[in-house]
């Protein structure tokens, strides 16, 4: 894929919020820190990770819908162009959709036919009822408000939108949650059709046995950064470059089901060196002393010195 | 112990559609069974109706042949999938602790809750971290029937398995009974000894 100009490019985000000490005290948490990668035309780039590792707030970043207190570092590039806030204005809803992680993003006033339409004229109707059909969502389906539909039903009118808006690029946060095994697999057939047409995607999921099933690359996330981005093949195999990836793939109930102990630090109390080293069976002095770089290892990246 | 369904129907007026029709389920101290089926067949309110936070339409919940008490502690608890929404937000997390009991020490530690998270509030925790208040919460009640409605869908599965393996040692130790509703077959193989499916009303051993 190296040949192939990337259609999103993050290198060295960094995400903070400005919060306030009880005093008049300012201070910065960072919640996203030297995060880097790449989404290509035709792939779907899954991104896994710990609850809480600012998987969401990538997605917000990438938008320009983060809050107002909120400070982003680093260089985001779309179509190799600099994504700036006036750019990302612009693009979102069209060229970039959002799939949002909740379901309380729809408009509870409108009823979703209509609401999945979006802005287009003339409005696409037909391609809506179509897609409503291969999701099993009842033709009367368009008449109804938010509050009429179960959270599955919500969760397939939202991804229903995103496809609809023509997009290049679709940020799906958490887009399966509620659906049934084969209405996920559905949805993410779609997203893989899409890829299949030269768009891309980045599909932020819990779920890792979806991902290894229809993403071509896979973002481990932890703490706020990226550790590992591996071919999806390599999840399904176990054969995983750093050692968070690999005590992920160990906790998966069909992997032997082991869990490391302990817990993913926290935004304003990080570690010094490696976020991972305090969890980590094979750190060093050296991990603890600064963050490892990101090298190219075995067709993939990892961030761990000892990786191999 | 046993815990019964014994035909339970349910439906939320007299007016709307059957949620569940005439089922029947049981499980016994020691077992675990899986409870799988597609969206939309009722396992959820199969889960509340269980756990006495439902009241079946038709039928009865049993529990050693006798009505769930009213008063005082279920002794059949039951963990839901939204931890927030089970944690009273206006309290720490010490009093939504001692609600349910004396605190025992060895649960907090084995669940890795640190002394310092007591005295925060809920929303001061993550998903995964307020999950295991509530199944800490759950355990220390004395409960002999755990039900466990996705417990475990939106954490990730480092988490998923640290509280995994943490039930089911106390349930082992315990001899407590356990319902697991989920959509994942590979969790309900690894933590079940018997799945039932609701959309066929099937029963299924598991491993042996």
């Amino acid at each position: 894929m190296e040949e192939k100009q990337p259609l999103l490019e993050i290198s060295d985000l960094s995400v903070s919020f400005r919060m306030y000490d009880g005093s008049l005290e300012q201070r910065q948490l960072q919640v996203i820190s030297s995060l880097s990668l790449t989404v290509y035309p035709g792939e779907i780039l899954a991104v896994a990770g710990s609850s809480g590792s600012g998987k969401s707030l990538l997605a917000a970043a990438i938008l320009g819908i983060l809050p107002a207190n909120a400070a982003v570092g680093g260089a985001m590039r779309y179509g190799g162009q600099p994504l700036t806030p006036e750019r990302q204005r612009s693009l979102r809803g069209g060229e970039i959709a959002l799939v949002p992680q909740s379901v309380a993003y729809l408009d509870p006033l409108m009823k979703v036919g209509r609401q999945a339409d979006g802005h287009q004229k003339p409005r696409p109707t037909a391609r809506r009822r179509e897609l409503f059909r291969r999701f099993g969502l009842p033709e009367k389906t368009e008449r109804l408000y938010p509050f009429q539909l179960s959270g599955g039903m919500a969760r397939r009118v939202l991804v229903s939108t995103a496809l609809l808006a023509d997009a290049q690029l679709v940020i799906a946060d958490e887009p399966t949650p509620g659906m049934g095994l084969e209405q996920a697999k559905e949805a993410l057939s779609m997203f893989r059709e899409m890829a299949d047409e030269g768009r891309g995607v980045v599909l932020i999921t819990h779920d890792i046995d979806l991902a290894v099933d229809f993403a071509d690359r896979i973002a481990v996330f932890y703490a706020g950064t990226t550790v590992e981005t591996a071919p999806a093949e390599d999840f399904r195999q176990g054969a995983l470059r750093h050692p968070y990836s690999q005590a992920l793939w160990r906790a998966l109930p069909q992997n032997g089901f082991q869990p490391i102990p302990g817990f993913q630090p926290y935004a304003g109390s990080l570690p010094k060196g490696c976020l991972f080293a305090p969890r980590c069976p094979h750190r060093t002095a050296e991990c603890e002393a600064a963050p490892p770089p990101v090298r190219t290892l075995r067709d993939g990246e990892v961030r761990c010195i000892h990786a191999t | 112990m046993r815990l019964e369904a014994k035909n339970i129907s349910f439906r939320y007026s007299r007016t709307s559609p059957w949620v569940l029709e005439q089922v029947d389920f049981a499980v016994c101290s020691g077992e675990r069974v899986g409870l799988v089926a597609p969206s939309g067949y009722g396992k959820s309110t199969l889960a509340m109706l269980l756990s006495g936070y439902l009241a079946p339409t038709g039928g009865a919940v049993l529990l050693d042949g006798k009505p769930l008490p009213t008063k005082g502690v279920c002794p059949v608890q039951l963990i839901g999938q939204h931890p927030e929404r089970a944690i009273n937000p206006r309290w720490r997390l010490r009093q939504v602790l001692e609600e349910s009991g004396q605190l025992r020490g060895d649960v907090l530690a084995s669940f890795g809750i640190e002394r310092e998270w007591l005295d925060r509030f809920p929303r001061e925790l993550s998903g995964g971290e307020l999950q295991r208040f509530c199944v800490a919460r759950a355990l220390m009640s004395g409960a002999s029937f755990l039900v466990c409605d996705e417990i475990s869908t939106m954490l990730d599965v480092i988490t998923q398995a640290q509280i995994w393996n943490k039930i089911l040692e106390e349930a082992a130790g315990r001899e407590m009974g356990l319902v697991a509703v989920t959509h994942n077959m590979a969790l309900a193989r690894r933590v079940c000894t018997r799945i039932y499916d609701l959309a066929n009303r099937t029963d299924q051993a598991v491993g042996g």
